[in-house]
């Protein structure tokens, strides 16, 4: 996998059809601004070192210039709406291009949910990283299942929110084989700076391989890649989709120094657990499913039921090898 | 001139002779005054200290931004700050701040008035304001909120108590808080609009209001028309979460997007109230300090109107992302461009204004160049944001950030300071150390632009607001950024040292330390109970310069023989040889 070159010193990586329409406008306004800015600050700068206050100078009155008034007045209101104009048809024209999906796109289901991002492909197949094939068009149908999340990768210069209750669309090609993110750029509660996926744009053959795969129990897995077995398989699957976010690397219930949102999960294989509500459940495969499926089900002690998503999307497959590994977890 | 009697009975019975800060002493008399001065100097005491806790909040988001991952703060904490700096430094501060605060205490005596038109509504605007402030208070006792100051629904509307997907923190005291301060704001916009009316001393015609005024007019029409929209909107939220009453969380039928609708409906005009006043001063502080009349003179009034009724057209501009129609998007970028010829036409009039003037470069004139440069930057790159394209790119990024940042800091923040500086010897009747000011401003100015201008890098570069954590290419910047907030607050606590010192030991201010033609400027310092020692005539313009002797402009308006024990008339001294 290449990463491609930044496409100037303020913008990231173009690696969509989108990107490039995006940054034509950004650097048109972006040159014109500078030009600008530039032009306003020097001009005030000279007045004011040329007509520093001077004993025995007097400022001139401005009523001797009520004729050139009136004419920069015009002057000063057509000349920026001409700009506008200008400014306006660029930036509209390239929007719509850009939200006009290319006939025939793949299109990919977008589940948003506190705080992460679930991906669903014709045929079925599912993941927490967007896999997408180069150079083919792709239209995603972005849905929400509590908040209001938005919809952002910065490296294609798209961004929709994803709003409960209604369908939203983004429509792109990618371009350039490489890595990029899935960002949350709408505020969503606590874990909202945590909600990332991962992007991986493929080749066709590396993108018919994740399609085989998905759901089902990989050849290899991990980093680096060894051959898979349940644990760890279960681990990457507790990467993906970003467990650690809530309950700490490895499930050992810190995050960034602090005690978790989510219930350490490391050792606590086959204890008891005491629950918020006084009575206790042993701590077995079916306690770590129930959790997995209907997170507000039980609730440990000494946390507070944050409203962790329903992970419904993982196939038995997948709830097994992640059962694996938090008993592998000491 | 019996036609101007605000408080019957009352005017003959003060002494013209003492300033309206010796009149009626003591606590009583402060708190049930009805002088606009001292309502003024309690609201300007009230905002300074929301702007301290705001600023707070700010250093702590800028300090756990300082490193990737937790620095000081959890990631909850930190939602909590950054919702209360934006709740603190919108509501508690950049929206009474210049009307309220420095616009009760001038903008009568720019009329030539002797008050308000509605004094004791003044004071219950004052109480009104504090009312809602405790209540502010309250929701941060009970830990605050975590929603953004735009409690976007259904995360502030959906109570997980109730089997809600939202936040859990105190948003009904919160919002409750920001609807009874609106009571206030209101009060105040029309007390402003029925004085400008009404109120304006004879001679004193449209053509010779002052900038200042002609700009808190305009936001008095935004506060009027916009802030009951804002109110019915947090009483709907209130409603959805409090009794269940299905408006804008889709699990209960509602729409999420009204909210938006309805809030920036409020929000993007009370852009406008903050920034609309801030270039009101600037326009006074140009004319005094380059001892010339505002080139444009009509064309800087009408676009300070222009702007507050375009204001009300282009709140989609906050929701080109959120679902509206193609339609609509394209409606909301056009009309949002046009706001920038407005703006134009005011940046365009300073710089002629300049263009042949008597430049000083006192401290006020520093705020004034700070808010044509800063300004500038924030409107260009407001451009950016309404290009449909771009917007789709930067929207939510700290570019949009860095944007409003640039306005309201960068405009009414300058402004506001501007003006504190400019009027302060006039209703504290004590001059600040001047070297200290230029200091001040230095850092402020420095440190706003370190803070700052990498947020629109940060913002072009993919960094979603409102994050407590980010990617490791983003560090660097962040870091730039937090130092700068350093080198701001800094400048600010200078600045806060200045002012108490001059309250404490400053010397006496003279009637006109600037040498300016304006109004307020021929009352004596400070100014009595009812801002003249007769009522005065009108007899030119406030800027014009060309009218005043050279005595007068080159020397200062500070005659010894016109301090304010032994003057005899109101304006008519600075006319007199003209």
């Amino acid at each position: 996998m290449m990463q491609s070159e930044p496409s100037s010193w303020q913008l990231p990586p173009a690696m969509a059809d989108t990107a490039t329409r995006v940054d034509d406008a950004y650097n048109f306004i972006f040159w014109f601004s500078v030009v600008f800015a530039a032009a306003v600050i020097a001009i005030t700068l000279l007045f004011v070192l040329k007509y520093r206050r001077r004993s025995g100078v007097k400022s001139e009155s401005t009523a001797r210039h009520t004729k050139l008034e009136t004419k920069l007045e015009i002057l000063w209101i057509v000349v920026p709406t001409l700009f506008i104009v200008v400014l306006f048809h660029k930036g509209f024209s390239s929007y719509i291009h850009n939200a006009t999906a290319a006939e025939g796109a793949t299109e990919i289901r977008v589940h948003a949910k506190k705080w992460s991002w679930d991906f669903e492909y014709p045929g079925g197949a599912r993941s927490n990283e967007l896999h997408l094939e180069v150079n083919k068009p792709y239209k995603l149908i972005l849905s929400s299942d509590d908040v209001i999340h938005s919809f952002y990768i910065p490296e294609f210069r798209l961004k929709r929110d994803a709003v409960p209750g209604q369908y939203s669309f983004v429509a792109f090609t990618p371009t350039v084989p490489g890595e990029a993110h899935v960002l949350c750029a709408e505020y969503c509660g606590t874990n909202h700076s945590a909600m990332i996926a991962d992007v991986k744009i493929e080749t066709p053959e590396q993108h018919q391989e994740f399609l085989a795969s998905s759901g089902k129990k990989p050849k290899v897995c991990g980093t680096p890649p060894v051959e898979c077995t349940d644990e760890k398989w279960g681990e990457s699957l507790f990467q993906k989709n970003a467990c650690f976010t809530c309950h700490g690397n490895a499930g050992d219930g810190m995050t960034g120094g602090a005690k978790s949102l989510g219930p350490k999960l490391a050792g606590i294989f086959g204890k008891p657990q005491s629950l918020a509500d006084g009575t206790s459940a042993n701590a077995d495969e079916n306690y770590i499913r129930e959790s997995i499926l209907k997170p507000s089900a039980k609730i440990v002690a000494g946390y507070t039921n944050v409203q962790m998503p329903p992970f419904a999307s993982l196939t038995d497959d997948q709830l097994e090898a992640i059962i694996a590994y938090i008993k592998s977890l000491k | 001139m019996a036609a101007i009697t605000t408080a019957p009975g009352t005017y003959d019975e003060v002494d013209p002779n003492t300033s309206y800060l010796e009149n009626n002493k003591g606590l009583m008399g402060w708190l049930f005054t009805l002088d606009h001065k001292r309502i003024g100097v309690m609201y300007l005491i009230s905002v300074l200290m929301a702007f301290a806790l705001g600023g707070i909040f700010a250093l702590l988001l800028r300090a756990e931004l300082f490193t990737k991952g937790q620095t000081l703060i959890d990631a909850e904490t930190y939602n909590r700050a950054f919702s209360l700096h934006g709740v603190v430094m919108i509501f508690l501060f950049l929206i009474p701040a210049i009307p309220a605060a420095l616009g009760n205490i001038i903008l009568p005596i720019q009329l030539g008035a002797k008050d308000v038109a509605f004094p004791k509504l003044n004071l219950l605007s004052l109480y009104i304001y504090v009312f809602g402030a405790c209540f502010a208070v309250y929701s941060m006792i009970h830990g605050g909120v975590d929603t953004g100051w735009t409690f976007y629904t259904p995360y502030s509307s959906s109570d997980p108590a109730h089997g809600g997907v939202g936040t859990s923190s105190s948003v009904i005291p919160m919002t409750l808080s920001v609807l009874i301060m609106g009571f206030s704001s209101v009060l105040t916009g029309v007390n402003f609009i029925a004085t400008i009316h009404k109120m304006r001393a004879p001679g004193l015609t449209w053509r010779r209001l002052s900038l200042f005024a002609w700009s808190l007019y305009a936001t008095a029409i935004i506060q009027i028309l916009a802030t009951p929209v804002l109110a019915i909107t947090f009483l709907l939220l209130t409603m959805e979460r409090f009794l269940g009453l299905g408006i804008f969380d889709p699990r209960l039928g509602g729409d999420p997007v009204l909210y938006q609708h309805f809030f920036w409906f409020y929000s993007h005009p009370a852009v406008y109230i903050m920034i609309v006043p801030g270039m009101g001063i600037v326009s006074d502080l140009i004319a005094t300090f380059s001892r010339r009349e505002p080139f444009g003179y009509m064309a800087i009034a009408m676009s300070s109107i222009a702007l507050a009724l375009l204001g009300f057209l282009v709140w989609g501009h906050h929701l080109f992302v959120a679902g509206m129609s193609e339609y609509a998007t394209m409606v909301f970028s056009a009309l949002t461009f046009l706001v920038a010829i407005p703006s134009g036409v005011k940046v365009f009039n300073w710089i002629a204004t300049l263009y042949k003037g008597s430049i000083s470069l006192q401290s006020p004139m520093l705020w004034a160049l700070s808010f044509i440069f800063l300004f500038t930057i924030g409107g260009l790159t407001g451009l950016f944001l309404g290009m449909l394209a771009v917007d789709v790119h930067l929207h939510d990024t700290y570019f949009v950030v860095a944007h409003f940042h640039y306005v309201m800091v960068g405009g009414t923040v300058m402004g506001f300071l501007g003006g504190l500086h400019y009027w302060w010897p006039k209703f504290t009747g004590k001059l600040y150390n001047e070297s200290w000011a230029i200091a001040g401003w230095l850092f402020v100015f420095l440190g706003f632009n370190v803070t700052f201008l990498v947020q629109f890098v940060l913002g072009s570069r993919g960094m979603p607001r409102r994050s407590y954590d980010y990617l490791p290419q983003y560090e660097f910047l962040h870091q730039i950024s937090t130092v700068g907030s350093w080198i701001l607050g800094f400048g600010f606590l200078l600045l806060g040292a200045m002012f108490v010192r001059s309250l404490l030991n400053g010397r006496p201010a003279p009637r006109n330390p600037w040498g300016s033609a304006a109004l307020e400027w021929m009352t004596p310092t400070p100014p009595p109970p009812y801002n003249f020692v007769s009522d005065p005539v009108i007899t030119r313009g406030q800027y014009d310069y060309h009218l005043a002797t050279d005595d007068e402009l080159y020397e200062g308006f500070d005659d010894p023989l016109l301090s304010h024990k032994s003057r005899k008339g109101g304006v008519d001294e600075g006319k007199e040889d003209a």
